[in-house]
């Protein structure tokens, strides 16, 4: 009894609060045309029987997650339970869905309308921008909030030369992950004695340093009116724009399996060693031998390659680039897909990159609201699984009786 | 085997080290014994290349190592167990001992190394497969070992090895240290605040005061000095 009625206090004092934090955005209306003010009392009692029930909630999710709903298992209990990872790891099962998701991709194009084919590149595209921030983030653990500028170095490397020397797509693919990968060490250079918040304040001012002189250099990159008339790819002929994006979904799917081939051969190698070890304790992985300079410029690199490429693509896609589309705002948009997906894993970088651009484009009501949506989304994934969706699950080696 | 000679290191303007000499001998085992903030973990991360010093130099078997990158002093035969043990929490016992080999392509000898740091620590064997991060401090500090010899070092460095520890594992972490310095005739360069034990397993020993050698001779010499006894072995 004693509890029921804390939890009610508990409830009434976070309402209140509440209530008089969204009082003045909430209840007051001025109708300038009138000079009148608006009293609306009906929201002020709706947050404040909204709140009431929520944060009942919100603490009863809390107080399970802390205390379980009986005992919490440990990882090697699980086996009488159906697992889906297991499940998908079993050969029998492993092939056949592979095989149907595959059937399903290559037939997409056909089987949906050609608007569709468009969102689901731009999502494919998003993906690879994911799966690069991760190497860097998830592998490497250095907080990089400038990947946007490594996008941009892609798009512009195409638009550029295709602009003064009539470059195809098919010579700046390669070019933009080369010029990606330099821009990747350029900017490594100076940030290699910094880590953590540092890092991340500094690859920031480097993202929007990158864009400002985009934007600045008019003579050169045409300046914030952008590069336009960029040509689509063609496929020994010209194609039709519908042709055009057809091929570009399929361009991007070959990327998508490229880079999880690459990104798995890195985790088994050498530098995906040396990463985990630079990752866990820098000072001890350079007692340990591991060149942490050489390290953290090959991590930068291979994290840019893929947004050099991914620019190319965009530059392709849209046919018009301008230093607009590389913004703060994409750089924080793909480290939302990572964390939220789970960081270091490729299926959840996978699934997050996929909510982060599917949701807002499918659900165009809530468009507004996506940056409240993505906020609320974090901080409940940071309270109640902060390992993100799908979790990575790190590969180790096991020797002896004991494989637990 | 490893000589410094006038070394001085700052910390931005504070001057940590105000020239330090010191010379250890191939098959010896050193201690450098001082108080909290004497210089000690600093003289360490020097030698490492962690911490570079802005002047003087060090020698590693007649090469000058001054100013190298840490992970290039690997590479010499010089490794270290650094303070606060520093092993890799998310990796495994196992993986933490690969991670010590990080520099070495011979499997077959690697593969005798770890049965060799298995037999000095059974326990680890036991915990092989279990997350650094779930040792209890004791056998973290016999894991930050063990890697620190899975490099096969010729010259080993120590920093506390005894700093939290309970005193009976104190006392089996310093039986094995003299055992890899007897056995696999590794030098080792100890840094103690715990001046009684590391004084008993020692050849030689040094005291460090703010930064400068304040005395050094023997460790028997040492444990009969007045002044090292009342500062330091608090008899």
């Amino acid at each position: 009894m004693n509890k029921i009625i804390q939890e009610i206090k508990k409830s009434v004092l976070s309402a209140l609060w509440l209530m008089i934090l969204t009082f003045p955005i909430m209840v007051i209306k001025v109708n300038s045309y009138e000079g009148v003010v608006l009293w609306r009392w009906k929201n002020l009692m709706w947050i404040g029987i909204g709140t009431f029930f929520l944060s009942w909630l919100w603490r009863f999710l809390l107080d399970r997650k802390e205390n379980g709903p009986g005992e919490s298992k440990p990882d090697a209990d699980r086996d009488g339970k159906f697992s889906l990872r297991k499940a998908l790891g079993e050969r029998k099962v492993k092939i056949p869905t592979l095989a149907v998701l595959a059937i399903l991709v290559l037939a997409f194009p056909f089987m949906v309308k050609f608007y569709q084919v468009g969102i689901m590149t731009s999502a494919l595209m998003f993906v690879i921008l994911g799966l690069g921030l991760n190497i860097v983030i998830g592998y490497g653990g250095l907080l990089h909030l400038g990947y946007a500028a490594f996008y941009a170095m892609g798009a512009y490397t195409y638009g550029l030369m295709y602009l003064y020397w009539g470059l195809p797509f098919w010579a700046a693919l390669p070019l933009g992950a080369v010029s990606g990968a330099v821009f990747g060490i350029v900017i490594g250079v100076p940030v290699l004695r910094l880590r953590g918040d540092y890092l991340a304040i500094v690859t920031l001012a480097f993202g929007e340093i990158s864009r400002l002189l985009l934007e600045n250099m008019s003579g050169f990159t045409k300046g914030p009116e952008g590069i336009a008339q960029i040509p689509r790819p063609g496929f020994f002929v010209k194609l039709s724009l519908q042709g055009a994006t057809t091929y570009l979904f399929y361009i991007c799917i070959v990327l998508v399996l490229f880079a999880i081939f690459v990104i798995r051969r890195l985790e088994d190698s050498r530098i995906g060693r040396a990463l985990e070890a630079m990752k866990e304790d820098d000072i001890a992985a350079q007692s340990m031998g591991i060149d942490l300079a050489k390290t953290k410029l090959i991590t930068f690199a291979l994290g840019a390659v893929w947004a050099g490429m991914v620019g190319v693509v965009l530059a392709a896609k849209t046919t018009y680039i301008n230093p607009g589309s590389f913004t703060l705002m994409e750089s924080v948009m793909i480290l939302v897909a990572v964390v939220l997906g789970g960081t270091g894993s490729i299926p959840g970088v996978i699934l997050g990159a996929f909510l982060v651009t599917l949701i807002p484009e499918y659900f165009r009501a809530l468009a507004d609201y996506r940056m409240l949506m993505f906020g609320v989304a974090l901080v409940v994934m940071s309270i109640f699984r902060p390992q993100g969706i799908i979790p990575r699950v790190r590969k180790r080696y096991l020797v002896g009786e004991d494989k637990s | 085997m490893l000589k410094l000679d006038n070394i001085k290191t700052y910390y931005g303007n504070i001057q940590a080290l105000k020239g330090i000499s010191l010379e250890v001998k191939k098959g010896e085992i050193i201690c450098l014994i001082g108080a909290n903030g004497a210089g000690k973990s600093t003289t360490l991360m020097s030698i490492s290349g962690i911490e570079p010093p802005r002047s003087g130099s060090i020698f590693l078997e007649g090469i000058d190592i001054t100013g190298m990158p840490a992970h290039q002093i690997v590479t010499m035969g010089l490794s270290q167990v650094p303070e606060g043990r520093r092993i890799f929490p998310q990796l495994s016992v196992l993986e933490n001992l690969d991670m010590g080999a990080y520099l070495r392509r011979d499997k077959e000898e690697q593969k005798r190394d770890l049965e060799y740091v298995f037999d000095l620590f059974p326990i680890l064997s036991q915990r092989r497969n279990q997350s650094g991060g779930t040792l209890s401090g004791g056998e973290q500090q016999m894991l930050a070992i063990s890697r620190a010899l899975m490099a096969k070092p010729r010259i080993l460095l120590m920093d506390e090895p005894s700093l939290g520890l309970a005193p009976i594992i104190v006392q089996q972490i310093f039986g094995i240290i003299t055992r890899i310095n007897k056995e696999q005739g590794t030098t080792i360069f100890l840094v103690e605040q715990n001046a009684n034990q590391a004084l008993k397993i020692a050849d030689r020993g040094y005291v460090l005061q703010n930064g400068m050698i304040v005395k050094s001779d023997t460790s028997s010499a040492l444990m009969a000095d007045e002044e090292v006894k009342n500062a330091y072995l608090g008899v």
